[in-house]
């Protein structure tokens, strides 16, 4: 099946976003966002054409191994070290609708919590097998999986003694350009979660909870991978329709 | 009691945290070989139609420095007016521009370039033509939700002069906050987080 043709386009205006469940711009508690939250408030419009529309990023784009951060940037028969999972699951939209086609792009620290960048000074180890990053596209009915090692917790200088939890950096292009959001995903079970000064930016308890993957025993594979489960919802979109194309829910 | 609409709760948005380009735009940040190349380093070929141009600039924070490990992305209709993309029902735009682009600040001052061309005028939902601007997004360590904000051209006076959106910004000094600077080809738009110039950003 092509790109395209399990791609029906929709062009109403996105569902106005939940200000009050997503995090505040300026959140103390999260020092760096201080000088860099914005001040003054947003000047609010629904969407114009700008914002309802967006690229497609065809399948044919994406490499064999794109998927796969245990071999992706490994020596040939070496694997990156850790943790062996699956992570996989669905983008929908506000309305329950899958959306296909949408781009999912990951990053992460290794198994010991480092990050392959020169501005990164923790004192684990690089992996030499791990470069960190990795990419899909969800299927015709939003699906998308991904192989990778569970990233290690990690200190950062915020308060004295700050620690992110364990957790995969996720970015989302749907449909339109409104629809563009970056999260991270948590792992089931672990205490750090409520102790994070950047998971404590969200205000609503249900809403963090909303980012944390539950184990998936049944899907876990045995002798090889555990899988986690992560769901991801993306604004739902009116179904105005134009004059020149109209088109039904 | 009534019935339960049944919609669900978007996921909350996180900050990009200081290494999005790890993810976003691996090959520039020392990651080679991953993909093949960044993904919306090109936005033109060598057959794009329309007046080419530059747009450079910076993020800069409420002290005044340029934020170094940001990334913008942008989203534009062609030199027709067109939007590559299939909610596009207009027409078929230029197959030969991509429309969306993404840059990462250097790590070395802050700048970033999309190299693109100038865009046509798109219709607002009354009909009423918007004045040729660029939709950026932009994400960051510290910005908890990827920040939406236009620019505008500052060579299309009359056009401005008539946007609706420009035309809801209260306070007049602020709707400059989205005019670039510079000058054909090379317009430079610095956007500013916080402070007197704060840019005018969007919740749409």
């Amino acid at each position: 099946m092509s790109d395209t043709e399990f791609r029906r386009p929709e062009t109403g205006a996105f569902f106005q976003r939940d200000r009050d469940w997503h995090p505040p711009a300026f959140a103390p508690g999260y020092k760096t966002s201080v000088l860099r939250s914005p001040q003054k408030a947003l000047l609010s419009l629904d969407n114009t054409i700008s914002e309802i529309t967006g690229p497609v990023f065809g399948h044919s784009m994406l490499g064999e191994l794109d998927n796969d951060l245990i071999h992706n940037f490994a020596k040939a028969g070496e694997s990156a070290i850790g943790e062996r999972i699956i992570v996989h699951g669905r983008v929908l939209d506000e309305r329950g609708r899958p959306v296909p086609g949408a781009l999912l792009e990951f990053w992460q620290a290794n198994a010991g919590g480092r990050y392959r960048h020169k501005k990164e000074s923790y004192l684990a180890p690089l992996d030499p097998n791990f470069g960190g990053c990795g990419r899909t596209i969800t299927d015709e009915n939003g699906y998308y999986y991904f192989r990778t090692i569970k990233p290690g917790p990690y200190p950062w200088p915020n308060g004295v003694n700050d620690w992110r939890p364990a957790h995969i950096h996720f970015s989302i292009f749907g449909h339109g350009f409104a629809q563009r959001l970056i999260t991270q995903m948590y792992f089931e079970g672990d205490p750090m979660i409520w102790k994070c000064p950047i998971v404590g930016t969200i205000p609503d308890r249900r809403a963090i909870e909303q980012l944390i993957a539950p184990l998936d025993w049944a899907n876990t594979i045995p002798m090889d991978a555990r899988a986690y489960k992560f769901d991801i919802v993306l604004r739902g979109r009116r179904s105005t329709f134009f004059e020149n194309r109209p088109e039904g829910n | 009691m009534v019935q339960d609409l049944g919609y669900l709760k978007e996921t909350a948005s996180q900050t990009a945290g200081p290494y999005v380009h790890i993810g976003l735009t691996p090959n520039f940040c020392g990651i080679p070989g991953v993909y093949e190349r960044d993904l919306g380093s090109s936005m033109v070929n060598d057959k794009t139609l329309g007046e080419r141009i530059t747009v450079t600039g910076r993020v800069i924070d409420g002290a005044g420095a340029p934020l170094k490990d940001a990334l913008i992305e942008i989203w534009q209709a062609d030199a027709a007016g067109l939007y590559n993309s299939p909610s596009e029902m207009r027409g078929a735009a230029d197959p030969n521009f991509t429309g969306w682009g993404r840059c990462p600040t250097s790590a070395e001052d802050g700048t970033f370039v999309f190299e693109t061309v100038r865009p046509g005028r798109v219709p607002f939902k009354d009909g009423r033509l918007m004045a040729p601007h660029i939709t950026f997004w932009i994400v960051a360590r510290g910005i908890n939700i990827g920040l939406h904000t236009r620019l505008y051209f500052p060579d299309e006076v009359a056009a401005n002069a008539e946007d609706p959106l420009l035309a809801r910004i209260e306070h007049r000094h602020r709707a400059e906050t989205l005019v670039a600077g510079g000058q054909a080809p090379n317009y430079v738009f610095d956007i500013h987080l916080q402070g007197e110039k704060e840019t005018v950003f969007l919740d749409i």
